[in-house]
């Protein structure tokens, strides 16, 4: 139910009732999304999706994070192995 | 970066696995909230490869699983009505009532019709005015804003033939029910990422003071759960309880306050069933006073229908991290996907459904490389 998919925003557009919309695609696949929930979103972004709705911006510089964090933990690790007690 | 396939990688899963090894010192009992994320540990086999003194028990996090029985009855009631177009998410079409389900109420003729976005259930009222469009609104506050903003829009469009079923649940009041259970096991929470991201966390900063639980806002990518898991024992390890954020690529402190705005003009927090579980105080929505009329229960006077639990499901004890899905003597024989006993079988996000989807039981595990490749072809369902 809680399903997220990041997708990357190709267009905005406001409908009638001034809700914005855009067009994202997941992958290749295009949807109509609501935006309302994400009003800074640009073109070029990365939107996390539930049920139609953008919930949040994907923040790349912390989406890379996880990766720095391996670095450093193995760092540690090998640190921790080259110091005998 | 497309934010799927780099949270997949074997290499440094293998990594963060070698890296969970070394950390732990003595067995420590992990619960992860969300059904979804169940899912990917299952899936992805990293249930089992994880060090065994790390032991992970599954939430109440799986919507569908927790909606009591008698609201799905007035799902059902609702459904059989000649007037009524009734809409819903797929997974919900399969979750048994006391006596039959939605899907077979659709066979018998009745309009039940699943939708992908709660908006498409309000495109519906508009091209059917002659119908009344009922939409079941499960969810958690992953789901809230959405369904908040299908009532809101409706009533901005004027539409006097929508209505909501409304069976909203709040994560934080059932975490603080768990914890405060006399013989609860669980020692550390991977929070919700998706709830966290309409929500942020500080709701949990109090939790974790007051249990002593250490609380790590998780992902949903089998990277993300393993750090998230990581950061967790390193908690319990040094004997610290703080609320840390693997998932912060889509979850800040503060959350999503477009969201939390509509969702508080729409919806009020009310005292709500679980199904399993019990009545959780201020752990559920319902519809504020100004969108009344868009509450499917007053309009259709269905909220008199109440029934019993099945005594054979075990699917509350599972959800509060008590049992797993192989404790249940119906599991695999009297319940299946196909001849579902309780929700949980049937619900995408559900416990059971993972593990009989994933064999677990049966004496086989997936490798990390079987992970799949591309979820946007899901999409269409969900
Ligand atoms: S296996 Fe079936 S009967 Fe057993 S707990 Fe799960 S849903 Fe309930």
């Amino acid at each position: 139910m809680c399903l997220g998919i990041p997708g990357k925003v190709l267009a905005i557009e406001p409908n009638a009732l001034a809700m914005p919309m855009g067009k994202v695609s997941f992958g290749g696949i295009v949807k109509e999304i609501c935006l309302a929930y994400t009003p800074e979103a640009q073109v070029g972004d990365y939107v996390v999706v539930h049920v139609g709705f953008a919930i949040s911006i994907v923040d790349e510089a912390e989406a890379r994070k996880v990766f720095a964090y391996l670095r450093e933990m193995e760092e540690l690790a090998d640190l921790e192995l080259e110091q005998p007690e | 970066m497309k934010f799927i396939d780099e949270y997949r990688g074997a290499p440094e899963a293998q990594q963060f696995l070698r890296a969970i090894e070394r950390l732990v010192t003595r067995p420590w009992t992990l619960m992860e909230i969300c059904g979804g994320q169940t899912h990917t540990l299952v899936k992805s086999g990293l249930d089992r490869l994880l060090p065994p003194a790390v032991r992970l028990v599954h939430g109440p996090g799986c919507p569908v699983c927790v909606t009591p029985l008698e609201l799905i009855d007035r799902a059902l009631a609702l459904a059989a009505r000649p007037e009524v177009l009734f809409t819903s998410f797929g997974d919900m079409l399969r979750v048994p009532g006391s006596t039959t389900d939605l899907l077979s109420v659709k066979a018998a003729g009745g309009d039940v019709r699943i939708v992908y976005s709660p908006l498409d259930a309000v495109k519906l009222a508009q091209k059917y005015p002659e119908r009344e469009v009922v939409f079941f609104a499960v969810g958690f506050e992953t789901t809230a804003p959405a369904n908040a903003m299908a009532v809101y829009y409706a009533k901005q469009l004027g539409l006097t033939n929508f209505s909501i079923l409304c069976a909203h649940v709040l994560v934080p009041p059932a975490m603080v029910a768990l914890l405060s259970a006399p013989a609860t096991q669980i020692q550390g929470f991977l929070a919700a990422g998706h709830v966290c991201a309409i929500m942020g966390y500080h709701e949990y900063l109090p939790i974790a003071a007051q249990y002593r639980v250490p609380i790590v806002v998780t992902g949903f990518e089998p990277l993300d759960l393993l750090q998230g898991i990581y950061m967790t024992i390193a908690q319990l390890e040094r004997g610290t309880w703080s609320v840390e954020n693997q998932y912060a690529r889509a979850v800040t402190l503060a959350g999503n306050q477009h969201a939390q705005r509509l969702m508080a003009e729409v919806f009020a927090v009310r005292d709500r069933q679980w199904r399993g579980i019990g009545l959780i105080p201020q752990s559920g929505l319902g519809l504020r006073e100004p969108f009344a009329a868009y509450d499917a229960e007053v309009k259709f006077q269905v909220s008199a229908i109440t029934a019993p639990e099945s005594p054979l499901c075990i699917a509350g004890l599972i959800m509060q991290g008590r049992a797993r899905p192989s404790d249940c003597t119906a599991f695999g024989t009297r319940c299946t996907p196909e001849q579902p006993l309780g929700a949980p079988m049937v619900s995408s996000e559900g416990a059971c459904a993972a593990y009989y989807q994933y064999g677990r039981g049966a004496d086989f595990s997936l490798p990390l490389a079987a992970l799949p490749q591309q979820d946007a072809t899901n999409l269409p369902e969900r």
